[in-house]
């Protein structure tokens, strides 16, 4: 049984009875075993067994008795893991500061060379017993609660290892302060290491204390991102505008933002307009201007106008929290990398005590004299050098730190697997409307051949478009629309007088068919009698066997100035083209030239003909087109350039082209709207601009690099160190590792790691880094 | 003399080597632990790892986690999930329900933050 209590907010009571039905149908719930309604502070606080009760059962109760609960579960209180962190960091320096104060005294007192300057007290060695029992039981108290509990698992960590290494220490210290005659029968002067085994615990509980206050750093893109979060909503009820916890935000509510507000949940304008900051979602700097009918997003911050807005999403729907959770489940997840580090942190400890007994064994069946005093103390520094937490730590706050910074700047990424293919990938496929355009195409020429009317022309297309829900076809019953509105769509100058005075109405199309990348064909009745009609491209007009003939110079032209041409027959008569085009992106180009630099080979992938598609391409600065291409053959596409051997990332919008993008090595999706979490995609820039995916390409090659830097130093430290400390140098060079320098040294080697992995915060995203990381 | 020392480097040398290979067997040679069935909630204690160690669960029906952390190691203080992509911190003391509901049979492993603990999730049909 999981007993739990909540608290949560109930609207809808006016008098005392209702606190009374609330708490009976809360009670009859199975498994809550008290409910108490507060009227005044309009809250319910529920003691149950999480085991049998859900939120939901809790909100249905409460609605069954006719009022609305509101259980929502909060974004995550990460005020409670500062203030435990915090405790545990001001328990740690006091133990730092009595460990170190207590072991410089019996350094002074111990160590050779110092001995000398200490007041006689300090060379006592039974003073010195006193001033490291604290030391060894007091402050490395947290080494031994950590490593008995492991011993019962059969498992080892680090605190086995200092635990060992100081016990092995300050035993042999104390058996000499007691038994100083017995050490000397057996030919070692009876000399005390108090210092070895005091000195280290404070020296290791000090790197503890540091990388703990690092370690805190690498999550601090979570916190930013939960400190964004607005804690009230002014909300419009009953024509008053009410301060409301963000909490008991409803969907459908109307909600008022004043200048300089953060806009409390996901929603749409439906009165005023206004300028706004969206940079702490999305990473843009520059404000976005919103008007009625758009989308704003919660979290954001309005710049100057007044606006009211509905609330669309709330609680664990909005944007920001989708960003949350996608970040946090990118920091749960693991890298590939890390494999090897974990196979060999998993048999690490045992590894190293084995070798410090094989070093205790070798120094004293074949070391100098006093044998048993070398053996013990490279043993001891074999044990204290060994550093298994930078293997541990290497992968995952690299990770924790690239995919925040990501987050910072609009770029989420779904696991640390897509970070770290991302940074392999070598060729990558744009698909182009909405993603190197707007994908918001406009009708620029309407042509009607042999004498035709233009008007006549859009009139049939437009009849034919209306059932498409195609952008192409949308344009162009906005367009047509548009004629009989005489409104402000940019149109031809000549089709708007014609327009004008004829207007354009709509024909009843029956046996309508759309044509899969071709376009569409109905049967329009015309004077009576239904005639074939057929709108679309050119394989669309070669399957019906309809020569372009003398038009073909016309449709080219249109073609080469990068612009969708459809074509209107009717049974075998060309009647038309409609011309539409669509807007390049404004970073489209830029953010190409980044990917060339970076030595990736960029390749547009579109349903149009190859002249429309090569005038895009050309004006973003692509040179390998795929066009044509069916929207079900864009993974069979993405398989080919595969079979190249190449890593292969996919960019477009994650609806239309779902399958390539989850048949791409890397999926990347351009955010559409407040949703984020979209399914096919591994990476998703919400930001929708192109040059986020060179920026991604450089986070992931920056992160990975950071990785290798660290493992390598993990690794790298431990292998050389641990036989320089067995004493390998010794036979050569003389070369023999103090423990107490070994203590230094390890406490510095998981330090320097996770501070590695803070200095990819330091990198800029936008191309350059900054000098430290070069 | 030189009898005695050559004795004490025997004993030294055979306590040594059986030294090694207790070690390799307490630590390296210890039997998984046979897996605990679990229906809907399981308590795990974090203590020096965690108890119990191997739990079996059944496939797409949601299991309630319970950690309770009662070390007070740091390395203990994260538990991280990865193939359900989840890494949560622990506070001393307290108990941190992880919901998961498995799409697939198999053996998940997680651990903690630094990958020194482990523990392992098998899930059945």
């Amino acid at each position: 049984m999981n007993k739990i209590k909540k608290t949560f907010s109930i609207k809808g009571m006016h008098c005392a009875s209702c606190v009374l039905i609330i708490e009976q149908s809360l009670k009859k719930v199975d498994g809550v075993s008290e409910a108490n309604v507060n009227l005044v502070t309009e809250k319910a606080t529920v003691a149950y067994d999480s085991d049998k009760v859900t939120d939901d059962k809790l909100n249905s109760a409460v609605a069954n008795a006719g009022y609305k609960a509101f259980i929502k579960e909060e974004l995550q209180s990460e005020d409670k893991e500062r203030a435990e962190k915090q405790k545990e960091l001001k328990d740690l320096k006091f133990r730092v500061v009595i460990s170190l104060t207590l072991g410089a005294l019996v350094l002074w007192g111990g160590f050779p060379t110092l001995m000398d300057t200490s007041p006689s007290i300090l060379k006592n060695f039974w003073i010195q017993l006193l001033l490291a029992t604290p030391v060894q039981f007091w402050a490395g108290w947290v080494f031994y609660r950590a490593a008995i509990p492991a011993l019962r698992h059969r498992t080892a960590n680090m605190d086995t290892l200092v635990v060992i290494g100081t016990t092995v220490a300050y035993g042999y210290s104390a058996f000499v302060t007691a038994f100083p005659q017995v050490v000397q029968r057996i030919g070692t002067e009876p000399m005390p290491y108090f210092d070895v085994a005091t000195i280290i615990i404070g020296l290791i509980l000090l790197g503890r204390y540091f990388e703990a206050k690092a370690k805190a750093g690498t999550s601090e893109a979570i916190k930013k991102l939960i400190g964004l979060q607005a804690k009230t909503a002014r909300v419009v009820r009953d024509n008053k505008e009410i301060d409301i916890p963000i909490s008991e935000v409803v969907i459908g509510d109307l909600i008022r933002v004043r200048p300089g507000e953060k806009i409390p949940v996901d929603g749409m304008i439906t009165e005023g307009d206004s300028s706004i900051d969206e940079s702490m979602i999305t990473g843009e700097s520059m404000p976005v201007d919103k008007k009625n009918g758009d989308t704003v997003v919660g979290a954001t911050i309005n710049k100057s106008g007044s606006f009211v807005f509905e609330a669309t999403k709330i609680g664990q729907e909005t944007m920001l929290a989708q960003i949350i959770k996608l970040v946090q489940e990118a920091q749960g997840s693991k890298a590939p990398i890390q494999r090897l580090a974990d196979l060999v942190s998993s048999y690490f400890v045992p590894i190293v005590i084995m070798l410090a007994i094989a070093t205790f064994v070798v120094w004293y069946n074949l070391g100098p004299e006093p044998a048993l005093l070398y053996a013990i103390l490279n043993t001891v520094a074999v044990l204290i050098i060994a550093c298994p937490c930078a293997m541990g730590l290497a992968t995952p706050t690299a990770i924790m730190v690239g995919t925040g910074k990501g987050a910072e700047h609009g770029i989420l990424i779904k696991d640390a697997e897509s970070l770290e293919i991302a940074h392999k990938v070598k060729t990558i496929i744009f698909d182009k409307t909405g993603t190197l355009t707007k994908g918001e195409p406009s009708v620029t020429d309407v042509i009607a051949f042999d004498n035709g009317k233009e008007n006549e022309v859009l009139r049939y297309a437009a009849s034919l478009e209306k059932f498409s829900e195609h952008p192409v076809a949308m344009a162009i019953v906005a367009f047509a629309a548009s004629l009989g509105k005489s409104s402000s769509h940019p149109l031809d100058k000549a089709i708007r007088e014609k327009a004008e005075t004829e207007k354009t109405e709509l024909f009843a199309v029956d046996k309508f068919k759309a044509n899969t990348g071709k376009g569409l064909e109905g049967e329009i009745i015309i004077v009576g009698s239904p005639k074939k009609f057929y709108f679309g491209n050119r394989a669309l007009m070669k399957d019906i066997s309809i020569d372009l003939g003398a038009h073909e110079i016309e449709i080219e032209k249109l073609e080469n100035e990068g612009k969708t041409v459809m074509i209107l027959a009717s049974d075998s008569d060309l009647l038309g083209a409609i011309a539409v085009a669509d807007t390049v992106k404004e970073n489209a180009r830029q953010g190409i030239e980044e990917l060339k630099k970076l030595g990736i080979e960029p390749v547009m992938i579109t349903g149009d003909n190859f002249k429309t598609a090569m005038a895009i391409a050309n004006k973003v600065g692509i040179t390998r087109v795929l066009a044509e291409v069916l929207p079900d053959q864009k993974e069979a596409e993405v398989k080919k350039i595969q079979a190249e051997n190449k890593i292969v990332a996919m960019v477009g919008d994650g609806i239309n082209d779902a399958p390539a993008l989850a048949q791409a090595d890397v999926g990347i999706a351009m955010g559409t709207g407040t949703d984020v979490a979209i399914e096919a995609a591994d990476i998703t820039l919400i930001n929708k601009d192109l040059k986020s995916v060179a920026a991604t390409i450089r986070l992931s090659k920056m992160t990975m690099k950071t990785i290798k830097l660290n493992l390598f130093w993990a690794f790298g430290y431990n292998i050389i160190l641990i036989p320089v400390a067995m004493g390998a140098l010794y036979p050569s060079f003389h070369i023999l590792l103090n423990p107490i320098f070994a203590s230094i040294a390890m406490a510095t080697s998981s330090i320097s790691v996770v501070s590695s992995s803070l200095l990819l915060k330091r990198f800029r995203l936008n191309g350059t880094q900054t000098k430290s990381l070069v | 003399m030189l009898d005695k020392c050559g004795m004490n480097e025997t004993i030294v040398t055979i306590s040594g080597i059986i030294g090694i290979i207790f070690v390799f067997w307490f630590f390296l040679m210890k039997k998984e632990k046979k897996e605990v069935a679990v229906i809907g909630s399981v308590d795990i204690i974090v203590e020096g790892g965690y108890s119990p160690e191997a739990i079996s669960i059944p496939k797409n029906k949601t299991t309630k986690l319970n950690f309770i952390r009662k070390d007070s190691s740091s390395c203990l203080e994260e538990v991280v999930l990865p193939d359900f992509k989840i890494r949560k911190h622990l506070p001393f003391n307290e108990k941190v329900v992880i919901e998961i509901t498995p799409k697939q049979t198999g053996e998940f492993k997680y651990s903690c933050g630094m990958n020194m603990f482990h523990g392992k999730i098998i899930v059945t049909d």
